[in-house]
């Protein structure tokens, strides 16, 4: 069984770190290429109904150069990594870019793609209470349905999109499964290895990851859960990368118990709902129930709560901010939970996230002392 | 302050008349239990001035408390709140400012900093709304206002108008948030909304604007009579009053004065002007004498600027749908595409008869920075106009080099001036 879990974990590894073979593989098997996701909400039911594949872009770990031309510093690293990617004409084989614009940077970003392909843009409304916001949505989906029946050439039914949705709901349901068994195996399933399996994601399509992550659970599950010895943290941010960060974790024998990461669980937190109202209406129906992030406007400030529910849920030891560098929507809701979970006596500790970054001994001091002080 | 009545003032005295007044009325209606709303510079002040709810803008006191070199106390007191210098400095000198009338409010002292701070006093609000129209970092911080207050935040979502003409689903959107505005004001102020008076500050906001355009007009004369950088001081009113008669009454003064100097022959740099700008990006609130000293001792003149342009709300008050209301407030030019963001900005120089663009990479403002880049490009491919970038920020002191700024705006002047050598 051993074998079987680090096969499959070095699978999702191997995915995780090569999209492009999973574009190529995915042309070879069905004979449609990808279609680009840019960070962080999209509904990518639409683009799967098509059988194009959903490839989701959230940065890599280049040194910037060209991206400098376009982007000031002072943009977040995950856009420019990006944007020296569209740069390299990396992204030119997609089909299209699918563009959300629910903060500043990405409305830029959506005006200055600087690759060949076509960018269709959409916009989340931020009244999420209303049910004007809801219909809003769905006009917005349906004019980018359009756009991508016109690019890929595929009709898409409501047969095919709730069999979609359906693929959907059971892979978001199998990753909030696999991230809850991944906190009571910590022995057995690395941070790295975790992120991994979240990452394969991306670059997946969604019923063979489902699949596959069943797969793995079952494997994992076969034995007992063994007692942990290390200290057990609950991780929010944008994302938590690159993989030399993550290993600090494993390192220092800090497990996560729960991520509110926006490439991670955020991804999962919320089904299309059930209904007997039409697949696209339902499909903005997740925008309104979405919670706890920072680019879904929220005048109640819900995230400290969630996060304080999550350490109490999961029993975790304290919480670590991953700070994506220069991105302000998460900036601003800093202080207002680092106050909650201050107030609640929960440890706490802010590291920044780089995605260029390739040293790491200030952010192992630091997570050092957040051990030895828990 | 003079004791002459308003009507006998000059603008610039109007203008610093209302400003006060306005301040005043805002403490009053604390004192007297009425209430106070902390609101976004360009969300729709028709809904809550309809209700008699006195107004204060964080972002005219932000830049005031900048201007008059008081940023850096505000700009300390949110960096211990756990605020990030990445954080526009408009909202973290408004946190710091909030945060520091909380302590006073909890503890009935008055905290040093704010007793010896330069800022305007303004009181704490009872509810506030925001609009993201100029920016979603509006929306975080009405977010953490309300919460830090634990106040009612009333949001008006301008969805990213990333096709224009603004659609129509995005004008029945924002219509219909305006309708629930008025139902969570019903509540906060426990009395039926005043359609009648809405009606009223809808047409008082129009006659408001069509004076603030007839000022902005002035810079299409050349030599221009008006000074650009004067309409950076104006606008505290054409945020703050927009729909009260205030900013009516000292925009026509300004207006009217401004057309007697020109049939007078009378020019903002009299005979000295060589050549003019449009100034993309938001004023640098605490260098602004520098900002506008360094291109007037070259005789420039700035007779464009999309900022100011911004609060050209103009929309059918007669119009009980509101979806042109809606489309006022959503067409702002950074809140649509490149193209159009660009045509703007086109026109705007068009209209000044500029001969360049000074962009400000503003530390602060994300939306209005990270296009600089591709306008410049398209801008310049259309018209062949040079330009120059600095960097700067609009309150945070730390962010702007004077020496930087001067090394630019005089390359802009030699290439203007070599572009007119070259035609004449």
């Amino acid at each position: 069984m051993e074998e079987k879990i680090r096969s499959l974990l070095a699978e999702f590894k191997t995915i995780a770190s090569h999209p492009e073979q999973a574009v190529a593989d995915h042309l070879a098997q069905t004979g449609k290429g990808a279609i680009g996701m840019m960070p962080i909400y999209a509904p990518e039911e639409l683009v799967h109904a098509t059988g194009f594949l959903p490839v989701g872009l959230w940065g890599g770990s280049r040194p910037v150069a060209k991206a400098r031309t376009y982007l000031p510093p002072f943009a977040c690293s995950i856009m420019q990594q990006v944007m020296e990617l569209e740069c390299e004409g990396v992204y030119d084989g997609l089909a299209a870019v699918v563009f959300s614009v629910p903060c500043d940077t990405l409305k830029c970003m959506s005006q200055k793609w600087k690759g060949t392909s076509p960018v269709l843009v959409f916009t989340h409304p931020q009244n999420r209470g209303l049910e004007a916001a809801n219909r809003f949505l769905e006009r917005e989906y349906a004019i980018l349905q359009e756009k991508l029946e016109t690019i890929t050439g595929v009709k898409i039914t409501n047969a095919a999109l709730e069999n979609s949705i359906r693929i959907y709901n059971e892979n978001r349901a199998a990753m909030r499964a696999f991230s809850a068994l991944a906190a009571q195996y910590p022995q057995v399933i690395s941070a790295v290895d975790r992120h991994a399996v979240f990452k394969a994601r991306l670059f997946l399509e969604k019923s063979r990851h489902t699949a596959m992550v069943r797969e793995l659970m079952e494997a994992v599950r076969a034995s007992e859960p063994q007692p942990w010895t290390g200290k057990r943290v609950v991780v929010t941010g944008i994302l938590l990368e690159p993989d030399g960060l993550l290993e600090l974790f494993d390192r220092l024998g800090l497990a996560i118990a729960a991520d509110d990461l926006a490439q991670e669980s955020r991804q999962v937190r919320v089904d299309v709902p059930d209904g007997d109202e039409a697949p696209l209406y339902r499909l903005a129906r997740v925008w309104q129930n979405l919670y706890g992030c920072s680019v879904a406007t929220d005048t109640k400030k819900q995230r400290g709560p969630m996060l304080l529910d999550m350490v109490r849920k999961t029993g975790a030891d304290a919480v670590v901010v991953a700070m994506m560098k220069f991105c302000d929507p998460e900036e601003w809701d800093y202080p207002i939970y680092f106050k909650q979970l201050e107030a609640q006596g929960v440890p706490n500790l802010m590291i920044e996230v780089d995605q260029e970054a390739s040293a790491f001994e200030q952010v192992h001091t630091r997570l050092q002392s957040l051990v030895e002080t828990l | 302050m003079s004791e002459k009545m308003p009507q006998e003032m000059s603008s610039k005295e109007l203008l610093a008349y209302y400003q006060a007044k306005l301040d005043e009325e805002a403490r009053q209606a604390k004192a007297n239990g009425k209430l106070v709303c902390w609101s976004a510079s360009v969300a729709p002040p028709e809904l809550c001035v309809a209700m008699d709810i006195a107004m204060v803008y964080p972002e005219t006191h932000a830049a005031g408390i900048g201007a008059r070199k008081g940023a850096m106390d505000m700009l300390e007191v949110a960096d211990r709140m756990g605020y990030s210098v990445d954080c526009c400095s408009y909202g973290r000198v408004n946190m710091g400012y909030m945060e520091l009338l909380k302590q006073e409010a909890m503890t009935g002292k008055t905290p040093e900093v704010l007793a010896n701070s330069p800022a305007a006093r303004v009181p704490l609000p009872d509810l506030v709304i925001t609009c993201n129209n100029i920016c979603n970092t509006l929306l975080k911080w009405y977010e953490n206002l309300a919460a830090e207050l634990n106040i009612p935040c009333i949001v008006i979502d301008v969805p990213f108008n990333h096709t224009m003409p603004v659609s129509e689903h995005a004008k029945e959107y924002i219509a219909d948030e305006f309708r629930n505005a008025i139902s969570q004001l019903e509540v906060i102020c426990g009395r039926p909304f005043d359609y009648e008076k809405f009606h009223q500050v809808r047409r008082q906001t129009q006659r408001s604007i069509a004076q603030w355009n007839r000022i902005a007009a002035m810079s299409r004369y050349k030599p221009s009579p008006l000074n650009g950088f004067d309409l950076f001081n104006y606008m505290a009113l054409v945020v703050c009053a927009r729909s009260r008669d205030y900013a009516e009454i000292t925009f026509k003064k300004f207006a009217d004065e401004l057309e007697e100097k020109y049939k007078k022959g009378e020019f903002a740099f009299k005979g000295a002007e060589k050549n003019r700008v449009t100034w993309e990006g938001i004023a640098v609130w605490p260098y602004l004498g520098h900002t506008f000293k360094s291109l007037k001792n070259q005789g420039t003149i700035m007779t464009g600027s999309a900022y100011p342009n911004m609060w050209d709300l103009s929309y059918d008050a007669e119009d009980e749908s509101l979806h042109s209301m809606a489309e006022a407030y959503t067409r702002t030019y950074i809140n649509t595409c490149l193209d159009n963001k660009v045509a703007v900005l086109r026109r705007i120089m068009e209209q000044g008869q500029c001969d360049g663009v000074v962009y400000h990479l503003n530390r602060s403002c994300k939306l209005m920075s990270f296009l600089n880049v591709e306008t410049a490009e398209k801008i310049q491919a259309q018209n062949g106009l040079p330009y120059v970038s600095f960097d700067g920020d609009q309150t945070d002191p730390r962010n702007f080099a004077p020496a930087q700024y001067d090394t630019r705006v005089q390359a802009l002047g030699e290439m203007m001036e070599s572009a007119a050598g070259g035609q004449a």
